[in-house]
């Protein structure tokens, strides 16, 4: 798993909200294609650096480049998958992905639709694109967000807990669904999640955090090979990942509380 | 595949998302039940006021039976002063109001997503919004006199300072990830106010216009009573003079079921052009 140049590089990160610093010094580099994930206990920061990624809060200090460039804001190089629903309600699945692609000027309202449905087929919604947001599950309404945010072909997937709501069945679906897509696309992505387990079976690297002030506690490299299927649980190899994983955590939360 | 759906529905029951208005209609059974409760209602009080003055509790001076308020009501009709009355008032709110909307929407909408706007306008606002409107009738006949201008005033006053509050509370109400969506999409700041904030807040806004039409009525009914030469304000004070309660009672039956028939037509409209509630924090 040997990767050529960082991709996108998080250098002296640090956020500040009034006087609590939710975000230390952050440094992180994550190559082209890799699959990183951002793990740690709830309030250590993740989605903080998620959204300064994203664009969404300004660092206190430190810069974000991507491909070299210094990223000053939101931007469709980048795009993201929020925890919450985050579909329109009054658009249909289909218009939701659509909206996404309305000002592209090259792009006639027919192809944009033959693109929303195809995307809409390709994370498994075929023919349930007239359908509205209040009529699709909770999984199924993260596919059409994830099918929105890859529309525009970012150069990187941010997940901030795509997943959290979902239940356990449909977690893994969506778990495979992302592997998947992201083979297909030829996507980087940074993943924050609760779920060890998920972070391990979906990526290439695991960060570990600790808070508060947030910071890079661990890397775990998980070198395990793909394609992953279910059979990992019983990999002596994922099952140390994962150990290692929760030990970080646990010793980081004890010494929060110590 | 239907049944994984309806379960998976039910385990995201407990998130927090928008109640969808039209999707979770009440049954055939529920509906015609509702719908009947509220006639029942109607009647009942009819049936009370008719006993009242039946059994002769109350001076019919003070209180005539539902049939002479009838009579009367259908002399006014055929002798052509309901309508004319009708359509002055009509004709005063819709101008009253309109103006008022018309301003209130894109204060209120930039007041509630911009925190500039807001810190300028929403101190001043609630200020005036504090002030009787009232005390405003003999302000305002001073200042132009008592013909229909005085009345749209009045009604822009009654109406536009309370509408601007609850158009800005609707529009910060939407949730904040709406709008990051936007952002992470390279939307402008001024297309996020157009295609996210705006057409997110528009079912909301629609019930603060449907409840704010009914204070513009009652501004008008005040401003009518105290100085005008026609409309249904006008009527009533004159039928006062008249000791003709007949002629109170029976207007303001009428501008109840008025109040009744707009709400209902603004309501049916809504469910039309928006499918869900907007969605909140
Ligand atoms: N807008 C804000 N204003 C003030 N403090 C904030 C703000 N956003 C986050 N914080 C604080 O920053 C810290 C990190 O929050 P953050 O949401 O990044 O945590 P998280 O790791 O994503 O937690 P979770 O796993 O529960 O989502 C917390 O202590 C939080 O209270
Ligand atoms: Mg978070």
């Amino acid at each position: 798993m040997h990767r050529d140049t960082a991709h996108l590089r998080l250098r002296q990160i640090s956020v500040t909200f009034g006087d609590t610093t939710a975000v230390a010094p952050f440094d992180l580099e994550v190559a082209h294609n890799e699959f990183v994930s951002l793990v740690g206990t709830s309030g250590c920061g993740k989605s903080t650096l998620l959204n300064v990624v994203a664009g969404l809060i300004p660092p206190t200090s430190g810069t974000v480049t991507l491909g070299g460039h210094p990223v000053g804001g939101p931007g469709r190089d980048r795009g993201m998958v929020f925890q919450k629903y985050t579909l329109f309600p009054w658009l249909t699945a289909a218009q939701n992905v659509e909206f996404a692609l309305r000002d592209k000027p090259d792009l006639p309202r027919r192809e944009r639709r033959a693109e929303a449905l195809d995307l809409l087929r390709q994370v498994g919604l075929g023919g349930r694109e007239d359908a509205y947001p209040d009529q699709l599950s909770g999984g199924m309404q993260q596919r059409v967000a994830i099918a929105r945010a890859l529309s525009y072909r970012p150069e990187v997937l941010l997940m901030d807990e795509p997943f959290g709501a979902l239940d356990a069945l449909t977690r893994r679906v969506m778990q495979d669904l992302l592997t998947q897509l992201w083979e297909q696309h030829r996507l980087t992505v940074l993943f924050v999640t609760h779920d060890i387990e998920e972070a391990v079976y979906l990526s290439d690297r695991v960060i570990v955090m600790s808070g508060t002030p947030g910071q890079l506690r661990r890397e775990i490299p998980i070198a395990l090979p793909r394609p992953r299927n279910r059979d990992l649980a019983s990999d002596e190899r994922y099952r140390e990942a994962c150990a290692e994983a929760y030990e970080e955590i646990f010793t980081a939360a004890d010494t929060a509380l110590s | 595949m239907t049944n994984l759906v309806g379960q998976d529905r039910d385990s995201t029951v407990g998130l927090s998302r928008p109640t969808p208005r039209v999707p979770r209609r009440p049954g055939r059974f529920r509906r015609t039940a509702s719908t009947a409760a509220s006639v029942t209602s109607f009647f009942v009080l009819l049936g009370a006021w008719w006993l009242i003055t039946e059994l002769k509790w109350v001076d019919k001076l003070f209180l005539p039976n539902p049939a002479a308020v009838l009579t009367r009501l259908g002399e006014l009709a055929s002798g052509g002063e309901l309508g004319e009355d009708l359509g002055v008032s009509v004709y005063r709110v819709g101008v009253g109001f309109t103006l008022a909307t018309v301003l209130a929407l894109p204060l209120g909408i930039l007041m509630g997503r911009y925190r500039l706007w807001a810190a300028v306008f929403e101190p001043v606002i609630d200020f005036i919004r504090y002030m009787p409107v009232v005390a405003f009738v003999p302000l305002t006949i001073l200042w132009v006199g008592t013909d229909d201008g005085q009345k749209f005033l009045i009604i822009f006053i009654g109406t536009f300072f309370q509408q601007v509050l609850l158009f800005t509370d609707n529009v910060r109400h939407i949730p904040q990830e709406l709008i990051d969506v936007g952002r992470t999409l390279g939307l402008s700041h001024r297309r996020i106010l157009q295609r996210i904030v705006v057409r997110a807040s528009a079912p909301a806004l629609w019930d603060s216009l449907r409840v704010s039409l009914g204070w513009a009525w009652t501004w008008l009914v005040v401003a009518e009573l105290v100085a005008a030469t026609s409309g249904l304000g006008y009527r009533i004070t004159i039928a006062q003079r008249y000791l003709a309660t007949e002629t109170i009672i029976g207007y303001l039956l009428v501008l109840g079921l008025l109040g009744l028939a707009t709400d209902q037509i603004l309501r049916r409209l809504g469910a039309l052009m928006f499918r869900t509630a907007t969605p909140h924090k």
